[in-house]
């Protein structure tokens, strides 16, 4: 493999690992500075309880998110230097905004909330996990400005004497038309994936502390009770929890759905190729153009064998219009051919991405998504009315049900990405342009082993980790609802024990 | 001023915000097996003076000796984080401001990068997992992790940015000509060298500040040994840099960086904790001025000619992006210093091993604590 090719790899490898955290650092943090403020306004222990355990699974989650980032800011220099020179104008001002607004709200507050228990007070030490959560989204904010700019690049010009592409309006990449919608559709799933977390979580926890609880009433009938069962209390919150978790994630896929339908339009509109390549549609509908669910085709996809379509439906994904005309590869090709490949920048033997992976990815994402959903209405339906279910589907719902919006996100933007291709900067410049000349492939292949094998070895412990903790369960906490010896949250304390530490 | 040159300084003021704060933090890291090992605190019987001896690894990781250790990193655990976003900060605004010096460094110093980003990476989750098992094996493996991920940055951050100063190998095309060797000459491993001693000695006056008891009495009394070391090599390393590349200019700041770091040591002697770690902290800032003061106008110097140098000219953004960034700077800076100052504010206090609770671990439950 040459270095073009083992750059893509570490980034497809480094992006896709770092996003798995993404998601569920943003719609966790929200979940906890939820919980956090119940307790403060109703003094219900539960809520604090539920805090402290979604807070300990959010910081186990968090830690690898935070170091994974860090690669991503240094990645573009070390295998992308042509294209940091290219677009360093315009791309490079959202990446040190997202550093300068987002990444210090995150880092410094979540410090003060982490070790913030009973030295500061209360009220202010539940802000500080509601501006972490503030920071998570800005920081999205700005990484997919910077994103729906290599989408749909917009607010530059080109300058020959720099050879450079030049920033003439910051608010038309802030404001990008595909930025209003890539935004609310990756805060809202980000809301689905905190959701479905939570809602896996407690809904695990309930069936396990349900079961504990009726081993300990048969123990004692039988007068073998040897340890502390769980109460009806501890029930409740689970039950109470996972139904949270599961709202949450269903209203949030409600937003997920709307917006990602608005994506599709402006995607038809700025890419029509990637819309094409999602359908894997080869010739151009004049109108009409059918939705096909699933197909059957030849290994290179060039023939259709056997397909489940929905007539019409493309028609309206794509242009809002059931009758509207929906381009295809073999017309487009063509027009962007003869349009980009005199360019340097912008020659390529092909302006069509893998169709395999586009048409692939687009359903895998909005499958999972569905599966998802699907479960959290299960999850509502068995516990509707105070029922309290144990059934041996919630173990596996659980973990489906946490993972499939994860899945969804990674897969969605793999779509997007090799949805793009060969084009870095749709349009502008094609990814064999940006990539290090002075690096060999040698050192690129160095560092993807290295960062293979070491984030390999994180998720390991990470999961084990995630997974203890997740045993553990919400701990009870001391009825004043501050665990801390002699601490107050109002500011007042003693010389004694740390409530938190290292 | 040309706004070039401005963006100039923020870059220099945001390394420095780097050095200042993370280089404790990297000192905390590097001598967790130092300081972290000796006698109880509040005990002075004999006992307790042969547990201080025992150097078995084992005794590291329980007991007063593993107290001492979760002492140490309590210090830094609020503030660790927030201290690393400078240089996150550091790279992004050099992307914005001067995208050329931005791929040139970070694709020449590929290697010696990744290996920072390691060092970064295990360390980070060091802190971070460390105190999540109540094992012995477990917190070996992160402690391990943790050293070794303090003392790469803080070697290779001098080593990178040292190289940077002398000027490397670039040609017509601003890319980097050299190869890994280029990068390990004398000059800029003895930078590394200095700038691992002298957080060293800025992480002993930072633990001197915020512990009490025996870790703080050895935190000073070892602060001497590594700051006269590290005195020693960076009058050679600024000597030598400034018969290189110094200028008038350059000269008073290395002579303002020895005058400050000795007077830190010699506040230390006198038991002045808080002047010590000014001392250190204005030191360092002062270091880092040194070589923006060597570097400018250029941002990294060619050795291979130097027509094809980098400068703050051709090596910047356009003007309507360095304006946009300049307000953002302009506003957003400050907000930050305050915040993360007063961070440091609320967690001021000073830690002893009396504060350390009871390690938690996920088999068991935790104990409830009513008061």
């Amino acid at each position: 493999m040459d270095v073009l090719e083992l750059a893509r790899w570490q980034f497809a490898i480094t992006t896709v690992y770092h996003f798995l955290f993404v998601p569920i650092t943003i719609g966790l943090s929200a979940l906890v500075a939820g919980y956090h403020t119940a307790w403060l306004r109703t003094g219900n222990t539960q809520y604090l309880r539920l805090a402290k355990f979604l807070g300990k699974l959010f910081t186990i989650n968090f830690a690898l998110g935070l170091v994974t980032g860090i690669v991503q800011e240094f990645q573009f220099g070390m295998n992308w230097s042509d294209y940091s020179r290219f677009v360093g104008d315009i791309f490079g001002a959202p990446l040190a905004i997202e550093a300068l607004l987002a990444f210090f709200l995150e880092s410094t507050f979540l410090g003060l909330w982490i070790f913030g228990w009973g030295r500061l007070p209360r009220a202010l030490h539940a802000a500080c996990i509601w501006i972490v959560h503030i920071g998570t989204l800005l920081s999205a904010y700005f990484i997919l400005a910077a994103n729906s700019f290599m989408q749909n690049p917009v607010g530059y010009r080109f300058n020959p004497e720099t050879q450079r592409a030049e920033l003439v309006d910051f608010g038309a990449v802030l404001l990008n038309k595909v930025q209003l919608v890539t935004f609310p559709h990756v805060a809202f799933s980000s809301y689905m994936v905190g959701g479905a977390v939570a809602m896996g979580v407690m809904l695990w926890n309930l069936r396990k502390r349900t079961l504990e609880a009726r081993a300990a009433a048969d123990a004692v009938e039988t007068g073998g009770a040897t340890k502390v069962a769980p109460t009806a209390d501890d029930l409740t919150m689970y039950r109470k929890a996972s139904r949270v978790g599961a709202i949450v994630m269903l209203v949030a896929s409600l937003g997920v759905v709307v917006t990602g339908d608005l994506q599709g339009k402006v995607m038809t509109e700025v890419q029509p190729m990637k819309m094409a390549a999602a359908e894997a549609l080869y010739d151009t509908y004049e109108k009409d153009a059918p939705f096909s669910i699933f197909t059957v085709g030849t290994r290179d996809g060039k023939e259709e064998k056997f397909a489940v379509t929905v007539p019409n439906l493309l028609s309206f994904l794509a242009t809002g219009d059931f009758h509207g005309k929906v381009e295809g590869v073999n017309d487009l090709e063509p027009e962007l051919q003869k349009k980009f490949n005199e360019g340097k920048l912008t020659s390529a033997d092909s302006y069509t991405p893998n169709m395999m992976w586009s048409y692939w990815s687009f359903r895998w994402m909005m499958g999972w998504g569905g599966i998802c959903m699907a479960i959290g209405v299960w999850v509502l339906w068995i516990t509707r009315k105070g029922r309290n279910p144990v059934n041996r589907w919630m173990g596996p719902a659980a973990l489906v049900g946490a993972l499939s919006p994860v899945f969804a996100m990674s897969i969605g933007w793999i779509f997007t990405e090799i949805g793009r291709q060969p084009w870095v900067v749709y349009g502008v410049m094609t990814t064999k342009q940006g990539v290090s000349p002075s690096v060999s492939a040698g050192e690129v292949l160095t560092s993807m082993i290295v960062y293979t094998l070491l984030y390999g070895a994180l998720a390991v412990v990470e999961v084990k980790l995630f997974m203890d903790y997740m045993r553990k369960g919400a701990e009870p906490v001391a009825d004043d609802g501050e665990d801390l010896p002699g601490g107050h949250s109002d500011g007042s304390k003693n010389d004694d024990e740390l409530s938190f530490a290292y | 001023m040309e706004l070039t040159t401005f963006w100039f300084i923020i870059i220099g003021v945001l390394w420095t915000g780097y050095f200042v704060l993370e280089g404790f933090d990297f000192g905390v890291g590097m001598l967790l097996p130092v300081l972290g090992k000796g006698k109880a605190d509040s005990t002075t019987d004999a006992a307790a003076g042969q547990a201080g001896e025992v150097t078995d690894p084992v005794t590291d990781h329980i007991g007063e000796n593993e107290k001492r250790r979760r002492v140490l990193l309590n210090t830094i655990g609020p503030v660790w984080d927030g201290n690393e976003v400078w240089l996150l900060t550091a790279g992004g605004a050099t992307f914005a401001a001067f995208p050329n010096w931005y791929a040139t460094l970070f694709s020449a110093a590929y290697l010696p990068l990744l290996i920072i980003l390691v060092g970064l990476i295990v360390r980070n989750m060091g802190f971070e997992y460390r105190h999540k098992r109540d094992s012995v094996a477990w917190r070996k493996g992160w402690d391990t992790a943790i050293i070794v991920g303090s003392f790469i940055p803080a070697i290779l951050w001098g080593v990178a940015l040292t190289n940077m100063v002398r000027g490397l190998p670039i040609n017509a095309d601003m890319e980097f000509t050299g190869n890994l060797f280029t990068l390990l000459n004398p000059l800029s491993l003895l930078g590394g060298i200095v700038t691992m001693l002298v957080f060293m000695t800025h992480g002993c006056f930072f633990v001197a500040l915020k512990t009490d008891g025996a870790v703080r009495h050895d935190a000073r009394a070892l602060a001497t040994k590594t700051g006269l070391a590290a005195a020693v090599l960076a009058v050679v390393l600024l000597v030598w840099l400034g018969i290189e590349v110094g200028t008038v200019t350059s000269w008073v700041t290395s002579v303002l960086v020895a005058l400050f770091f000795l007077a830190a040591l010699a506040f230390n002697l006198r038991g002045k904790e808080g002047a010590a770690f000014a001392g250190t902290f204005v030191a360092i800032a002062l270091f880092v001025l040194t070589y923006f003061v060597m570097l400018f106008p250029n941002v990294m110097p060619s050795t291979t000619n130097a027509a094809w140098s980098l400068t703050t000219e051709n090596a910047s953004s356009s003007h309507h992006t360095l304006v946009i960034m300049t307000w953002v700077a302009l506003i957003f800076t400050p907000l930050v210093v305050l915040y993360q100052s007063w961070t440091y504010w609320v967690f001021r206090k000073r830690i002893t091993t009396k504060h350390i609770p009871e390690a938690v671990d996920p088999s068991r439950p935790d104990p409830i604590k009513v008061h």
